[in-house]
């Protein structure tokens, strides 16, 4: 079937897939990272997928296999992870007024498959006018079955993978980060507010902060962006 | 290494979800249609680039835990690649590829 029929043959799902493709082209490497480094700090396949499907977080769930690996307690783990994606917060609210229309069932889903990529995908959708409801939650639910697929496949090469800085799993994490920061980074302040973020939470973990840091470098960067744009500079971008 | 308890793994996966899902579904569930003070909407448009920045800098100017600002930082050399991708192709595979290209070769040719 070419585009054009399957865009004739109520295309909502190819326009979907269309959508979300560089991000599965992301998630699969990035989630077989994730799978390798989970095998290898002693979680079953079982708990590695079930940590893929029902937390779906990329950050938290690397962080949540260090922790494992190094001991943490249960409590700390959850904390962690709460403090970490407390960011999804921020994005929830953010696509909330766009969304009036839309039954409770929906958002349910909606926010089960909000991630920073998603996310991103979703805001960039809402520049083009409202968002399809079949349309946003396929995109959702490509984006996690390919997370979902590249954990898979990393437990399964897990074994066969005994260290994994040669092939640089390790640094998957931060080039997500790096990748995700690019598109973020829209105006001269928005860069700023990064700058000054990064640098904060850096000195804050190099004086033992530890996660705490990040939530508050964040608050005190955008709360800096928000204040020169509302009153220091209010005709800059 | 310690032998895992899978059982209280899973359990610890169980709060990972509830913990990450309350933040995700709160405010579209009990938000939605509402329009939030200008502010607000300001403000949470600068959280994104805020906390990716706050997670990304001290994994790359950090990585052992102290501060390496040398050439020897494989981690803040990969950043280069991976930003200039990311910049001028907006692929995110691009990125990552870059990045992960980079420290797998200065891995390999430095012994790093």
């Amino acid at each position: 079937m070419s585009p054009g029929q399957a865009a004739q043959a109520g295309g909502f799902l190819w326009r979907a897939a269309c959508r979300v493709a560089p991000v599965v082209l992301g998630y699969v490497p990035v989630g077989f990272a994730y799978g390798v480094l989970a095998k290898n700090a002693g979680l079953s396949t079982q708990n590695i997928l079930s940590m893929s499907v029902l937390v779906f977080a990329g950050s938290a769930q690397f962080i949540a296999v260090g922790l494992l690996a190094a001991g943490a307690s249960m409590a700390g783990i959850v904390l962690t992870a709460f403090v970490v994606n407390l960011r999804h917060l921020l994005f929830s609210a953010a696509l909330s007024p766009s969304l009036g229309g839309w039954r409770r069932r929906d958002l349910s889903l909606l926010a089960f498959e909000l991630t920073d990529e998603t996310f991103a995908l979703h805001a960039c959708a809402l520049r083009d006018g409202p968002l399809s409801r079949a349309e946003t939650l396929a995109v959702g639910v490509m984006a996690q079955a390919a997370w979902v697929l590249g954990s898979l496949l990393g437990a399964v090469a897990g074994s066969a993978v005994g260290d994994v800085r040669p092939i640089a799993l390790d640094f998957a994490l931060p080039a997500m980060f790096i990748a995700l920061l690019a598109g973020q980074a829209k105006t001269r302040t928005h860069l700023a507010v990064a700058l000054f973020s990064g640098i904060l939470s850096t000195v804050l973990a190099l004086s033992g902060a530890d996660r705490f840091g990040v939530l508050a470098a964040t608050l005190a960067g955008a709360a800096l962006g928000t204040l020169w744009q509302s009153w220091i500079r209010p005709t800059s971008s | 290494m310690a032998i895992l308890d899978q059982t209280d793994v899973f359990l610890t996966i169980l709060g990972m979800a509830l913990a990450t899902y309350l933040p995700r579904a709160a405010p579209l569930v009990f938000l939605s249609g509402r329009t939030l003070p200008p502010l607000v909407v300001r403000f949470l448009g600068f959280v994104p680039a805020a906390v990716l920045a706050a997670l990304l800098f001290p994994s790359v100017l950090a990585p052992q835990g102290g501060l390496d600002l040398s050439a020897g930082n494989v981690f803040l050399v990969g950043s280069v690649p991976a930003g200039l991708a990311a910049w001028r192709t907006g692929s995110f595979f691009g990125a990552v590829a870059a990045g992960m290209g980079t420290v797998a070769a200065l891995r390999y040719f430095l012994g790093g």
